[in-house]
């Protein structure tokens, strides 16, 4: 850092230095954009402090802010001369011009060097008290920056008991700054605190009923920004009675129509968190019919505030499903929209479809699954598949559009609709039989593990009525050590399958593929499986019968991808990153790669009681999750061989692509970590156990998430099954 | 809040790093250079590294980036970055890596003055153009413009300041309506809306209060109960309308009425989306078939279905092609039909198309053989337009009142616009 200290004799930096001291004005103004130039491309400058701090005395506005950049960036490793700047900055916030005094207070608390905050007290006392607003809204946001570093020096000075009186301000850019400033600080503070050293009760904000008042007052008038921060703040006030509800909602009502697209967005917030104290039936049906126009709106904006909008349409769509009931054309995508805000599109659509919007959908999906981009494609394709098991009446048709597109024979298409073929099995068991001899005659077209997987189970399934379903296993069980493991758990389930159902024409296929799996495996799990069918048909043929060809329970399309509870909290948090990502703040911000510490000082703090029975469950799941561990690393190590590498992108990925099962649980991290769902969901479903057939088809295989996969086979047998052993 | 702000090349090299947080250290931009300058496969506008968020949004042949280390606020840092983004171009007259390269100080001067502490201050372009200048030397007399300034640009009215004089007082306003329409193949419309903005531009005295009147359905069907008149055609449903901060929001909440004191000079005063009876300017009707492996033939037949006194200007039409097309033979008799086979697609422009006239182009493309078994994805059509003194949802300004203390008459002018931008799509 301070080579240079020893004033080299030639090269660009002693040209500069020498520029810097010219006796020409403009010279040594082009010398100071020169070093911030330097700066900006990341050359070190810093050996020119004293050089550029001569040029600070100045009546040139731009070249003042010009050396106040400069210090910003380098008062930190030159901490000693920064004290020579002092003087003018002091000199500075006392000038006649308002700008002038604004300017030196906002970089004075930029400097963060120990040394000159000493000095920052006395002019920022004078400068919240300036006569001129807009001295007093700088300073406001300097008070926050003097907490950041120095919390006792703005506890001691009494600064924040000065910025709460500020709240009361008659100009609403002060009001707005001096609760953005709070806000900062209460912020600061809740995450800098410790077991051992507590918040300091100075730098909670409170809202009061009285600042409430404040806050609606300025929200009429306050700039665009400024009422984000008012509305924020207003999501965040717990309201006395219903009464006062209904007043704030009717006060930020008329936000709806506001230009810019986060306050809109910050005003459904409010809403949000209000109406759940409202009762009165007329009021909620008021403010929903209000609020659906702005939020459609918002998806004809810049594609990236419109993924955003559209992230938090998805989410208030699970709240209240009634919001956009007739609004489905809107998110038809266009050709040239960008991919995220296309998956997202879709998935708004499938939370659409009705029974009478369901043709118009099936044909736009139709239309999609012949685009170019093959995620797409085949989350189009996926989609179908969710319609049909959403709408029982629709199911019909949208086998009949699958079977048009396994017609195209595209690889990617046909694969897909065979996967999609087997959850419309699994909702109407015995409705669409007719379309396995097309899926059979595709055999040979499917490369992708899932794919087979998929329509071996079929085959299984459905072996009585396949007249050449030995044959067709056959080729699977030929090949069986080549395929991947899901694929040999499938073929394994299915052949001992098509035995219990024609066990004269399977006697051979199902010993060679028990003899293969069980000895020449190398997956535990399917040479597991292979062992508890061979001990179950060779002890009890009818016990085998019971667990093997149990009646599996439907699956259902899941209302809701978050919890009840975690779905609350975020409808709080609308707009911000957490409503992005449909995942608790504290799972991807956090000083501990667990959130845990977050969690717990939730659970000490003051907060509300949702938030104590959010964070029991975390903990619960918590520990959950911990126990299966162990086991699931395994399989999903193999199948996402991404690894750590991608670990945190796969968390903003997951959350574009696939509705990825959240819940309250820190070791969502974790979870990410390995690349799959599987583990961020054990609330929901029970451990994904190897000894359940047709489950094993699932965990691994995070797209599915939507579905339900529980493990299919009921509890009870599987509970029969460990009593055999 | 914001933490960091980056604007990158399309290289990776930072042309602009400022930090606005302790939270952060500068090698930030590294990691962005790897996970989004470098990387072909973006699928997400924000990225999430362990609790660093990048926000990012591409212009031209840079990159703008915002970095926050918090649960921040997602839509605030977007709608941020494309004020940035507006203000740049404002400021520079475009904003690409040559205008970021040339007035780096004054981004510089920009961003500290609308972002502090990673919070967004005051964005009007119009206020942060009367004290952040290129002119740099400031006289003894600019101070007492800078307190004016300064009290002005945090007032309940930051947007104006006091004491505007005009000789002649005059205000225009465009209504601009973009047509987004996405037609089926077989001719049915699947989305047609508009969106439209009206933008004005103010040259008054002093601090006008500003009335302005729309032939907006509610309005006039509770003028229609109030008089007890019928009133019958001509009016127009919105669906919904967003306004400029000048406008007083709950007044517009309470009956409707849009009242304001305008900025000076050039702003956004509304916009506005318009679903029912969107009048399509153009009717365009393709006939595609694919004549063995060999050729396809089109005939797509286009309709200006308005007005005949008026006309559309610089149409444009998009007409995709098959991935091997080896050449297109087209014959039309308006405007110029040319095969791009960078792009796959045939480009009819024409320059005037009048009011209830139809033109027709036919064309065939040869096709070279093929082993790829894939059939030809068929993208959209997509068309371009303009048509001058027309709005697609019939939109009409009623009036515009101007009152001030002084009592001045003004002179008000109104022009309206339908266009269509890569938004009107028929598939076929």
């Amino acid at each position: 850092m301070n080579l240079s200290r020893a004033a080299p004799k030639k090269g660009e930096n002693f040209e500069l230095r020498s520029d810097l001291n010219s006796e020409y004005r403009d010279r040594r103004k082009d010398a100071i954009k020169r070093v911030i130039a330097n700066m900006t491309v990341g050359k070190d400058v810093s050996g020119l402090f004293p050089d550029v701090l001569k040029n600070m005395q100045t009546d040139d506005l731009e070249q003042k802010k010009l050396v106040y950049l400069y210090l910003m960036n380098y008062a930190k490793t030159q901490p000693e001369l920064v004290i020579l700047a002092v003087n003018t900055f002091v000199k500075d916030a006392d000038d006649p011009n308002p700008l002038v005094r604004a300017l030196a207070i906002r970089t004075m608390g930029m400097l963060r060097a120990e040394k000159i905050i000493d000095y920052l007290s006395d002019p920022l006392q004078k400068c919240l008290r300036d006569e001129n607003p807009y001295v007093r809204k700088t300073a406001c946001l300097c008070v926050a920056k003097l907490y950041d570093l120095k919390p006792e020096l703005a506890i001691d000075n009494g600064f924040i008991g000065q910025l709460q009186e500020m709240v009361s301000d008659s100009n609403p850019m002060v009001v707005a700054n001096a609760i953005t400033a709070l806000t900062d600080i209460h912020a600061t503070a809740v995450l800098n605190a410790t077991e051992s050293s507590p918040a300091p009760l100075q730098a909670n904000f409170i809202i009061t009923p009285q600042v409430l008042g404040k806050l609606l007052i300025a929200l009429g008038e306050s700039s665009e920004w400024g009422r984000v921060a008012l509305l924020t703040c207003l999501a965040r006030y717990k309201a006395v009675d219903e009464k006062e509800s209904e007043h704030i909602c009717e006060r930020v009502l008329p936000q709806f129509q506001h230009v810019n697209g986060s306050v809109v967005l910050a005003a459904v917030k409010v809403m949000m968190v209000h109406m759940r104290h409202l009762t009165r039936e007329d009021l909620v049906k008021q403010i929903i019919k209000k609020m659906a126009p702005p939020l459609v709106t918002l998806v004809s904006s810049a594609p990236e505030t419109q993924w955003v909008a559209l992230r938090n349409i998805n989410l208030l769509l699970q709240k209240r499903p009634d919001i956009l009931q007739n609004e489905m054309r809107v998110f038809f995508c266009k050709y040239n929209d960008p991919p995220y805000v296309k998956l997202e599109k879709l998935d708004i659509m499938i939370r659409l479809a009705q029974e009478k919007n369901v043709d118009t959908l099936l044909s736009e999906l139709k239309e999609y699954a012949s685009e170019v981009d093959v995620d797409f494609v085949r989350r189009a394709i996926k989609a179908i598949g969710q319609c049909a098991i959403k709408i029982e009446s629709s199911a019909g048709r949208c086998v009949q559009v699958l079977l048009e597109l396994i017609n195209t024979r595209v690889s990617y298409v046909v694969q897909e609709a065979v996967v999609v073929m087997k959850d419309i099995f699994r909702k109407y068991p015995h409705n669409y039989e007719g379309v396995i001899p097309t899926l059979c005659a595709n055999l040979d077209e499917l490369d992708e593990p899932e794919a087979k997987a998929s329509l071996i189970w079929i085959i299984g399934e459905y072996a009585e009525k396949i007249d050449n379903a030995s044959e067709l296993l056959g080729v699977f069980v030929d090949s069986f050590l080549e395929e991947a493991y899901q694929v040999q758990l499938q073929t394994l389930t299915a052949v001992v399958k098509l035995y219990m159902k024609k066990p004269e024409s399977a006697q051979g296929v199902v010993s060679k593929v028990l003899e293969t799996a069980t000895k020449d495996c190398d997956s535990p799990d399917v040479r597991d499986r292979a062992y508890i069918y061979w001990r179950l048909l060779s002890t009890d043929p009818n016990a085998a019968k019971a667990v093997i060809l149990a009646t599996r329970p439907p699956i259902t399309l899941a209302q809701t991808t978050v919890p009840p509870v975690i779905l609350e909290e975020l409808l709080g948090e609308i707009g911000t990153l957490a409503s992005v990502y449909h995942k608790p703040a504290e799972t991807f911000v956090g000083r501990g790669r667990v959130g845990a510490d977050a969690v717990h000082r939730k659970i000490e703090g003051q907060e509300d009681e949702a938030i104590r029975e959010k964070a029991l469950q975390t903990l619960v799941a918590g520990q959950q999750a911990e126990n299966l561990l162990d086991f699931d690393e395994a399989v999903a190590g193999e199948d996402q061989p991404t690894g750590l590498a991608a670990t945190t992108a796969a968390v903003v990925q997951s959350s574009a692509g696939h509705k990825v099962l959240t819940s309250a649980n820190p070791l969502d991290d974790l979870a990410s970590l390995f690349g799959s769902s599987s583990l961020a969901t054990p609330t929901q479903a029970p451990a994904p156990s190897p000894m359940s057939p047709p489950a094993s088809m699932f965990p691994s295989v995070p797209s599915a998430a939507p579905l339900s996969n529980g493990p299919a086979v009921p509890s009870k047998p599987q509970e029969d099954l460990l009593g055999l052993f | 809040m914001i933490s960091g702000f980056f604007i990158f090349n399309q290289k990776g090299e930072v042309l602009i790093s400022r930090l606005y947080r302790t939270d952060l250290k500068r090698s930030v931009a590294d990691v962005f250079r790897v996970q989004v300058v470098s990387n072909t496969d973006v699928r997400s506008p924000i990225i999430t590294l362990g609790s660093t968020s990048f926000f990012h949004v591409r212009v031209a042949n840079v990159y703008v980036l915002a970095v926050t280390k918090c649960n921040t606020n997602a839509a605030l840092v977007f709608e941020f970055i494309y004020r940035f983004i507006s203000i740049a171009k404002s400021y520079f007259g475009k904003l690409d890596e040559e205008a970021v390269k040339n007035n780096f100080v004054m981004i510089y001067e920009l961003i500290d003055e609308i972002l502090d502490f990673g919070y967004p201050q005051n964005s009007e372009i119009e206020t942060l153009k009367h004290y952040i200048t290129s002119e740099s030397v400031r006289s003894e007399t600019a101070l007492r413009d800078d307190s004016k300034i300064a009290a002005q640009t945090t007032g309940s009215t930051s947007w104006r300041r006091t004491g505007i004089r005009y000789k002649k007082n005059e205000a225009f306003v465009d209504v601009v309506e973009v047509v987004h329409l996405l037609m089926s193949a077989s001719g049915t419309v699947l989305r047609a809306d508009v969106t439209g903005q009206v933008l004005m531009r103010a040259y008054l005295t002093g601090m006008p209060e500003c009335k302005f009147g729309l032939n907006d359905k509610v309005v006039l069907q509770n003028a229609r109960r109030a008089e007890g008149e019928t009133y019958e055609a001509g009016t127009v449903e919105l669906e919904d309308a967003q306004f400029h901060q000048c406008v007083r929001l709950n007044m517009f909440d309470t009956d409707r009425s849009i009242t304001f004191i305008p900025p000076d000079g050039e702003f956004e005063l509304m916009r506005y989306r318009a679903e029912s009876s969107v009048h399509l300017p153009l009717r365009i009707q393709p006939i595609v078939t694919e004549v063995g492996k060999t050729h396809v033939d089109y005939t797509i037949a286009v309709k200006a279905n308005f007005n005949t006194k008026l006309s559309a200007t610089e149409v444009v039409i998009r007409i995709p092609t098959p991935l091997n097309t080896t050449q297109v033979d087209c014959k039309s008799p308006a405007g110029k039909a040319k095969y791009v086979p960078a792009e796959n697609l045939i480009r009819w422009q024409i320059p005037r198309i009048q009011g209830g006239s139809e033109v027709t182009l036919s064309a065939t493309a040869s096709l070279t053989q093929t082993t790829d078994r894939k059939p030809w994805q068929r993208p959209p059509i997509d068309v371009d337009f303009q048509v001058l003194m027309f709005t697609a949802s019939g939109l009409l300004v009623r009036y515009l009142k101007v009152y001030e203390k002084s009592g001045y008459n003004s002179v008000k002018w109104v022009r309206y616009l339908t266009k269509a931008n890569g938004s009107y799509q028929i598939r076929f």
